[in-house]
């Protein structure tokens, strides 16, 4: 492929996208063709195209209008920013306006275009111009009659271009049946591409196909284009290719006990997210605590609101206490909310691309998918949606789509059809029992890690989004009052239990007590029987000690005499 | 203008029968072929029907390449009939008398 481009030195338009999609530009010093119906941007095209040549590339260029004064199309072009009539004062551009009045025409033989050529080469030469445009060349047609004379210096003046080696740009009215009225593609066969502009469901798309490019490798399908304030911007965005790097990066959600249920990190980086669920169940504020949350750790972030203006939704996020202005104001947070049938789908692919080049967020919110329906049929809406996650995970984007989803029944798919191509999807959902609806929020997937299974209850309050543990009654999920019921009923259990416990560590204590008074008056009886019988043991050792003293005595006495004595 | 204008009353007090003469200026190539007929072409008819009632200037394009633009040149050869009203641009060999006629208003 770098050898092919070698081999066809390309010229870039400057237009954005469209050097992509041609790979590098248009063929260096040969002609291309760019045609289209009326209206279709042909003349923008081709302007931009010196205009950038100019500015961009150093190339002076020359428009050569057979269609436009230079003061009218210096008007036309000056809404887009470019200042022609100071362009043409540096000598980086020369308007000839070529002026073909049929009525003061008249032919009288054989005439060649010499004029043409001579006017042109001298525009070329005036500046060492690089690039010349030709807009539109078949209104010569129109001038002039001798339609074999035409087609023959038409020949001869695209040769003569390439000669000069001006890359040029030739536009052409589409004809019926042909690219072009007068069948230039017929001259012209280097390099043709074809603008369009189609009306569907009363929304209007502009797109642009190359139909030929010889020698080069080229998209051959039809590219959305959006003319702005800043021009022209073409979009390559479908790739077919499945290649996008993978971020094992992790992104927090905002919710911690959302994060919690997803391993406890959160979303992969990069990852499309997408968040549905039935009308008011609280996917905005998701949302923006996503945002809030992307925003705090200093990222950028682009809210795309489909359904509400941002001071709105700024004023409903404020109720549950996140300050998205706060952010705004910071340079983190971008609103851009549009109606979905401002732009067709495509156009709306086309502005958030732009918007995220310019603003390189590192998460971007896109609420609801589910209005653009309005807009395009559902395989339109997923084919678009395929393109922008292709695209927002190239450049590695955490996206968070909500949707509507218009039945209480759960859907194994959205009504959008996109729930196969999101990294994760949370489904949030109401839960109506015992007289209330409540929210409940499961995990339907989340690709590459082991989430939660469970359904959490969803609680929105002043404070902000909680997600807290659902009880499972006898009658079954248990949310709202009736969990707060089961909840308290739970406490009055525990009471209940300590009391039990403290009762019959009491008694046992008692018990304790009672019986360690029945051992302290046992062990003083034994010592009052000890004492009793030590005492008549010592009275009895008493006894005879005495006992012998009398009788030592009365011997003693006997001995004496006085026995008589002694013994009264 | 200022000149045509007075190239005007000239030619009205040189041929007060007629009251108009005829400015013609022919843009030509070098000599090309389609040149060198327009030329000759140009100049029998003039000679024929306008005979002392005209001014023809010959420019070669190709000497004064930026007259070109001003002159808004495509096709060439080209006669440019300045007077009488209506201006008239007359393009090719000029070998088509009877357009040539029509074309500088001597026949309708």
């Amino acid at each position: 492929m770098v050898e092919v481009n070698k081999l066809l030195p390309k010229t870039p338009t400057g237009i954005v996208g469209l050097d992509e999609i041609t790979e590098g530009g248009i063929p260096t010093a040969r002609p291309t063709l760019i045609c289209g119906a009326a209206g279709s941007g042909k003349t923008l095209f081709s302007i931009e195209f010196i205009v950038k040549g100019a500015l961009e590339f150093n190339e002076p260029g020359v428009f050569m209008a057979f269609e436009e004064k230079a003061e009218e199309l210096s008007l036309n072009v000056a809404s887009l920013g470019f200042d022609l009539e100071a362009l043409q004062r540096n000598n980086l551009i020369k308007v000839d306006h070529v002026h073909i009045e049929r009525s003061e025409i008249e032919e009288t033989g054989e005439y060649d275009l010499d004029g043409l050529f001579i006017r042109l080469g001298y525009a070329i030469d005036s500046i060492g111009a690089k690039r010349v445009v030709l807009d539109t060349i078949e209104n010569l047609f129109s001038g002039l009659s001798n339609q074999s004379i035409l087609r023959a210096e038409l020949r001869r003046l695209f040769q003569w271009l390439k000669e000069k080696r001006v890359t040029a740009i030739i536009t052409g009215e589409k004809g019926d049946g042909f690219l072009t009225r007068q069948g230039l593609e017929e001259y012209v066969s280097d390099c043709v591409i074809l603008l369009d502009h189609r009306v569907s469901r009363q929304i209007s798309t502009r797109l642009l196909r190359i139909i030929k490019y010889r020698g080069s490798v080229h998209g051959t399908n039809e590219y959305p284009f959006l003319i702005d304030a800043d021009g022209i911007s073409v979009l390559p965005i479908t790739s077919l290719k499945l290649e996008h790097s993978v971020s094992s990066e992790r992104v927090s959600s905002g919710i911690p006990s959302l994060d919690k249920m997803l391993e406890g990190q959160g979303f992969f980086k990069g990852s499309s997210i997408l968040v549905s669920g039935t009308a008011g169940t609280g996917k905005t504020s998701i949302a923006a605590y996503f945002a809030n949350e992307t925003c705090k750790n200093k990222k950028k972030c682009v809210y795309f609101a489909f359904e509400e203006s941002p001071q709105q939704i700024i004023r409903n996020m404020r109720s549950i206490g996140i300050d998205l202005q706060e952010h705004i104001d910071n340079g983190f947070l971008e609103f851009h909310a549009s109606r979905p049938t401002l732009n067709g789908l495509e156009m709306h692919l086309v502005a958030i691309h732009k918007i995220v080049k310019r603003f390189k967020p590192e998460a971007i919110i896109l609420d609801p998918i589910t209005n653009l329906i309005t807009v395009g049929a559902v395989s339109e809406v997923k084919a678009m949606l395929i393109r922008l996650i292709d695209f927002l995970q190239a450049e590695q984007i955490t996206v968070m789509f909500t949707a509507l989803t218009l039945t209480t029944v759960i859907n194994e798919q959205t009504d959008e059809g996109v729930s196969s191509l999101v990294d994760a999807w949370l489904l949030v959902r109401d839960i109506e029992f015992n007289g209330e609806r409540n929210r409940g929020l499961y995990i339907m997937k989340s690709r590459g890690m082991r989430h939660s299974n469970q359904v959490r209850e969803f609680v929105i309050s002043n404070e902000g989004l909680k997600l807290v543990d659902v009880y499972l009654g006898p009658e079954g999920v248990l949310t709202g009052s009736a969990r707060e019921a089961q909840q308290l009923m739970e406490e009055t259990g525990v009471v209940l239990r300590t009391h039990a416990v403290t009762r019959k560590d009491r008694e046992i204590e008692r018990k304790r007590m009672v019986l360690q008074a029945k051992i302290e008056s046992l062990k003083e009886e034994f010592e009052s029987v000890t004492e009793e019988l030590n005492k008549s043991y010592v009275e009895e050792e008493l006894r005879k000690e005495v006992m012998e003293k009398n009788r030592e005595q009365i011997i003693k006495s006997r001995h004496n005499g006085n026995i008589n004595k002694s013994d009264s | 203008m200022g000149i045509d204008k007075d190239l005007l009353e000239k030619a009205g007090d040189n041929n007060s029968n007629e009251g108009l003469t005829y400015v013609l200026r022919l843009f030509v190539t070098g000599a090309s072929a389609n040149s060198v007929r327009a030329i000759s072409n140009l100049k029998q008819i003039c000679e024929t029907h306008l005979k002392g009632n005209y001014s023809l200037e010959i420019i070669d394009v190709y000497q004064q390449k930026a007259i070109a633009e001003t002159e808004q040149i495509i096709a060439l050869p080209l006669l440019i009939k300045t007077l009488p009203l209506p201006r008239k641009r007359l393009v090719g060999d000029m070998s088509e008398k009877d357009k040539v006629l029509r074309g500088l208003g001597l026949i309708i």
